[in-house]
């Protein structure tokens, strides 16, 4: 099932190619349908997942390199399980966006997204590190051509800029997985690309530091970690919409989900002896992004920007080292994809109507696009993180974790959530409320239903997250706890304290007796 | 000090709670789908008829409370995270019991009077989605059994603020009015989630792992007194923003830029007396640290006097309302911070009644006086709107303290425990006291300024003043037979299984001389407004007043400047900072260095330029073969 959901869409892509250029409606179509069925089919991942297991699921293992013994093995666990599913469910609205976003060239547009979508399914279910390098960088290519030939004006610079900064970051980490894979063969005789087996190896602290260095490096660029984030908006602005909206909604998670899942867990003592450094940095990124929204006067580029300070508090989650902080941060990598993903597809919307990104060209919009207002009014909550929608429910978590790694760092933190209000809503009046400015805005025609069935399901998705979040969280429970016990170099997890008086803890006891 | 509980709490387990909050949403959810095609009429009818619904399941629960007992219903288990369990659980006890009474009925009245005031609005629809949303998140608020539950309404109340205050969008001045609100409210919930994330955390250290208010009760003695005092400190961060204390007030006077029937939901039902009901809920922790209850009390009674020192010169009908509000807000407070959590929550409940009352009989003025909300130019409403009139002036005799009605036995009560309560003392008092006495004065004079007298209002719109209709008075009825009545419930006996019995025995003078202070600032005002009428064309005491003291009138007028502080100490910088680290930091100096670099290297070769033929079907071709060779490769 898995390869399935990897390959439906790069064989579609390759289909595309015999279909004739100028047949765009049968092009989107066939494009989309694939993209549909790859999201019904990852459905069966939800559905069959048992939240019992710490272990990957749905596991499909074949050799493929022999003499380097690298293999092609591919499952999901409680970690990547939702990862692969915001890949699948966004991918085929995204499509659904190109009907009006895409004028020019769209066999070619859709050919590098699917392989695009197939290279970030890809890198969530590699369970071989080679496997996982080979998956990364198969994304960077298909995106590199969505910015540099259907971006803004400025396009080549900003998809060269993307290029090479994570190609300096991918190469090292490339070699990082090289000497882990030599180190396997010095301790046990074989060499393995085994993401289980490596994470066996007693790595040495001096190593692990350079180890964990280059693999830091790579996946904090793709965060983006200040300082290293000033690709993230000149890529941003100059994408098209869908390459914007993948770009925030995925690829911005692989930075984090490396860190989870081959960062922490494979070098624990350098990550524990980093933690202070990247906490700040991460906190910085958290101050430092909300404020430089807050004075953007290019929409994309204040989401750029807010993209930045909602990964430094998922950052802060993770090197939390705590159930709730790592949890919460998987929770918030999910809720960014969806808000921030909804952001862009809505300035998509007045975008291709206005055909200007400047926030000074809106103003008073509600009157004309009431639906519009509404969605962008829902999404903005998601966002700041109301109660009710997905943004709280991580944002806590993380909050949470943190503040019992480290107070301070917690406390500054919390700043964001106001300052994060402040970016917002200050946008969202500046294009929603006020009078009707520009009276080129006032024949605007409101969401057509392609929009609407957009961004229906984006928010009945944030919604459900945030209302009702126990189906995601027990999903992830035992993955997580599973890979702290790694970073805590624990035996297993069952022996983790928290663990153990959760389950002692009775629900909903009354116990009020007072003498 | 010790818990004042005697026994086990009987505890009922019941599942109609939920119906409490699910009606308002019901009506959101209706008004949002379905209302633009029903319209006007149906949804006139809907919502009220919501928070009626509500209202009786609200009503069902109070009468069914065992006798010093709780009703709980757990609905479904919410946000699960290793040690950190939350369930979505509503509690019912004597003290949520009264708010939700409160919320639903004084709710319901502002719904009834809605259709009335909001008649002529093309956006009703929208207005009734918001009022329903309003009234659900403050149900849910009080509702909540445990802090994270309360805090989902807390932020939701905030929410609705936001879209009720800025109802009106296409005016910037009314928008940015509601963004001040959410984000004044956002600088206290960053107080209030450190304070819970500190409970936790500080609870968890002794193997309590729980956020739910009856298990915290239980186990709060084993804290340190610091932590407590810390963990209040930062609650009282968020309730000084919701409930509007110094120095967080600043959103409630601009708030009444919305429509007026939400300025009553506001500052009456709901949304101000969250923070209130915080501590009241949270009084086992508050009251293991004298330290958090002094700072309570002293930042309340400070409140109370300077927001009414503001007062007495505002000209705006709803403004000398808002300030009206933070003041009597402050007296609410200063109960809690001396002790005398029942005679706090007994002053929010009979403030509920008058100042929706005053809130309403000032939306029906305006309407009357098509729009006007300056009340120099108002005048000699009295024969023109009777009922508005009558009912008005029992809201501010109720508010002043006028012997016998509901705001004389709240307030009295609250001094009189800030004078005899072992947390009290006399200086608390004095402070309450002599706000007592400007009360009285600054609510006549808007009173006196307002309906009595000649008409000093635009010929036009003179002609066309008129009473309201019935479905805007008969709320302002009702609400004026419970501003009469309304301190004969006996509320702090209703509360007692939670707060316990205490009743101070002070003097006389201690007693009456708030009452007298009372009686002596409406004298006042009669001399001042009546007698010798400003406003009119030459003299007046006011006015001669203002002219030799304008030093201080200015000062008053202007609100002490402290918009104008926070403005240059808060706003500009943060602004100018933010600008520079965009242009000269982020720009110059990190992208510089990266730029910087990358030019290093592609001087020393051109080699990138080649690829870069601007050609897809090439740039497609090559990354094909590419793929093609290297998957060929390794199949072979």
């Amino acid at each position: 099932m898995v390869s399935l959901i990897v390959f439906i869409p790069l064989l579609t892509a390759f289909f595309l190619l015999t279909l004739n250029k100028n047949a765009g409606e049968l092009i989107r179509r066939t494009a989309f349908g694939a993209s549909l069925l790859t999201f019904f089919i990852s459905l069966g991942l939800f559905t069959g997942f048992d939240s019992e297991t710490a272990a990957f699921q749905f596991v499909e293992r074949y050799a493929w390199i022999r003499e380097f013994r690298i293999e092609y093995s591919v499952g999901v666990d409680g970690i990547s399980l939702f990862l692969v599913l915001l890949t699948t469910f966004l991918s085929p609205l995204v499509i659904l966006s190109t009907w009006s976003s895409v004028k020019h060239r769209v066999r070619e547009y859709l050919f590098f997204f699917l392989i695009l979508e197939t290279g970030m399914i890809g890198t969530f279910v590699a369970v071989d590190v080679f496997l996982f390098y080979v998956f990364w960088e198969v994304m960077l290519i298909p995106m590199y051509f969505l910015i540099g030939v259907w971006g803004g004006e400025r396009r080549i610079y900003a998809a060269l800029k993307f290029l090479l900064y994570t190609m300096v970051g991918s190469l090292l980490m490339l070699v990082a997985i090289l000497y882990l894979a030599s180190l396997h063969h010095t301790q046990y005789g074989t060499l393995t690309f085994d993401l289980l087996r490596l994470y066996t190896l007693e790595i040495p602290v001096n190593a692990q530091m350079w180890l964990f260095a280059a693999f830091a490096l790579s996946f904090a660029i793709k965060v983006p970690l200040f300082p290293f984030h000033t690709w993230l908006p000149d890529a941003h602005v100059e994408a098209p919409t869908g390459g914007s909206v993948i770009l925030a909604g995925v690829l911005l998670k692989m930075g984090t989900y490396g860190f989870l899942r081959f960062a922490l867990p494979l070098f624990p003592d350098a990550a524990h002896a980093a933690a202070p450094l990247i906490m700040a940095l991460s906190v910085v990124g958290i101050v430092y992004g909300a404020l430089v929204a807050l004075v953007q006067p290019d929409m994309k580029k204040l989401i750029a920007y807010s993209s930045v300070s909602h990964l430094g508090f998922v950052m802060l989650g993770l090197f939390a080292f705590n159930i709730q902080g790592v949890e919460g941060a998987l929770y918030q990598m999910l809720g960014h994809g969806l808000s921030t993903g909804a952001l862009f597809l809505l300035v998509g919307v007045v975008y291709e109507r206005r055909h200007t990104r400047l926030i000074s060209e809106y103003g008073g919009l509600w009157k004309q696009l009431p639906l519009f207002a509404s969605v962008f009014l829902i999404t903005m909550l998601s966002s700041i993180g109301l109660p009710g929608l997905n943004g709280f429910v991580g944002e806590f978590l993380i909050l949470l974790g943190t503040f019992q790694a480290n107070t301070l760092v917690g406390a500054v933190a919390v700043s964001g959530v106001v300052l994060g209000a402040v970016y917002m809503l200050r946008l969202y009046q500046r294009v929603v409320f006020g009078p009707l400015m520009q009276p080129e805005n006032a024949n605007l025609t409101d969401l057509s239903r392609r929009e609407l069935a957009i961004f229906v399901p984006l928010i009945a998705l944030m919604l459900l997250m945030g209302l009702y979040p126990k189906p995601f969280l027990s999903r992830m429970e035992k993955s997580v706890e599973a890979t702290l016990a790694r970073i805590h170099k624990e035996a297993a997890p069952s022996t983790h304290a928290m663990a153990d008086l959760t389950r002692s803890r009775p629900v909903l006891s009354e116990s009020v007796t007072s003498e | 000090m010790e818990h004042p509980h005697a026994a086990e709490v009987a505890v009922q387990t019941v599942s109609y709670l939920r119906y409490i909050v699910l009606f308002p949403l019901l009506g959101v959810v209706f008004n949002l789908f379905l209302g633009p095609r029903y319209g006007r009429r149906v949804v006139n009818w809907v919502s009220p008829g919501m928070i009626f619904l509500s209202f009786c399941f609200a009503f069902a629960a109070f009468v069914q409370l065992p006798d010093g007992g709780a009703l709980v219903d757990s609905v479904y288990p919410w946000i699960y995270s290793g040690a950190l369990q939350v369930d979505m659980a509503l509690r019912v006890d004597p003290l949520s019991g009264t708010m939700i009474m409160v919320i639903t009925g004084v709710g319901f009245l502002i719904h009834v009077y809605s259709v009335g005031y909001m008649a002529h609005d093309e956006d009703v629809v929208r207005y009734f989605a918001y009022l329903n949303l309003f009234t659900t998140a403050m149900l849910l608020l009080v509702l909540g059994d445990n802090i994270l539950l309360l805090f989902v309404g807390w932020e939701g109340v905030g929410l609705c603020s936001y879209l009720l205050i800025g109802f009106w969008y296409t005016d910037d001045e009314k928008a940015s009015a509601g963004k001040k609100a959410f984000i004044v409210n956002r600088i206290g919930d960053a107080g209030f989630l450190l304070g819970l994330f500190l409970l936790f955390w500080s609870l968890g250290a002794h193997g309590v792992w729980t956020l739910s208010f009856s298990e915290i009760a239980a186990h709060a003695s084993v804290l340190p007194v610091t932590t407590v005092t810390l963990i209040c400190l930062l609650f009282f961060v968020g309730a000084a923003g919701k409930s509007a204390q110094i120095p967080l007030y600043v959103w409630l006077p601009d708030a009444m830029a919305g429509p007026t029937p939400v300025s009553a939901l506001i500052h009456a039902a709901t949304m101000v007396t969250a923070g209130i009901y915080l501590i009241a809920r949270m009084h086992f922790l508050y009251s293991l640290s004298p330290t958090a209850l002094a700072v309570v009390a002293v930042v309340g009674a400070v409140t109370a006097l300077f927001a009414a020192t503001i007062a007495l010169v505002q000209t705006d009908i709803k403004k000398v309302l808002a300030y009206s509000t933070v003041s009597q807000l402050g007296y609410m407070f200063l109960g809690l911070g001396v002790g005398a959590y029942a005679a706090g929550v007994f002053h929010v409940m009979t403030h509920a009644f008058f100042k929706a009352l005053l809130f309403l009989g000032a939306g029906s003025v305006i309407h009357g006086m098509s729009e006007e909300q300056d009340i120099r130019k108002m005048g000699g409403l009295k024969s023109k709107m009777p009922t508005t009139y009558g009912t008005f002036a029992i809201g501010c005799l109720a508010i002043a303290g006028f012997p016998f009605l509901s705001g004389f036995f709240s307030k009295d009560l609250i001094l009189e425990h800030a004078f005899g309560s072992p947390h009290g003392s006399l200086l608390l008092w004095l402070i309450g006291t002599l706000g007592a006495g400007l009360t009285a004065f600054y609510m006549f004079r808007l009173f006196f300024v307002t309906f009595w007298g000649e008409n000093r209002s635009d010929p036009e719109v003179a002609q066309r003043i008129h009473e309201s209709p019935q479905v805007m008075t008969v709320p302002l009825v009702v609400l004026a037979i419970l501003s009469l009545i309304g301190g004969y419930f006996t509320l702090p006996e209703l509360l007692s299984p939670l707060y316990g019995h205490a009743h101070p025995h002070v003097s006389l003078l201690v007693k009456y001389l708030p009452t007298l202070l009372g009686l002596g600032g409406i004298g006042l005002a009669y001399r001042l407004y009546v007698q010798a009428p400003p406003f009119a064309p030459g003299r007046g005491g006011a006015d001669r007043l203002s002219r030799q003291f304008s030093g201080l009138y200015q000062l008053l007028l202007n609100k002490y400047y402290v918009d104008e502080f926070y403005e240059a100490a808060i706003v500009r910088p943060l602004l100018a900072a933010s600008e520079w680290l965009w242009k000269v930091w982020d720009t110059l100096v990190i992208d510089g260095l990266v730029n910087g670099t990358a030019q290093v290297i592609q001087a020393n070769g051109s080699v990138l330029r080649f690829w870069q033929t601007g050609n897809v079907q090439t740039y497609a071709l090559s990354f094909c073969c590419g793929a093609i060779l290297i998957l060929g490769y390794y199949l072979w």
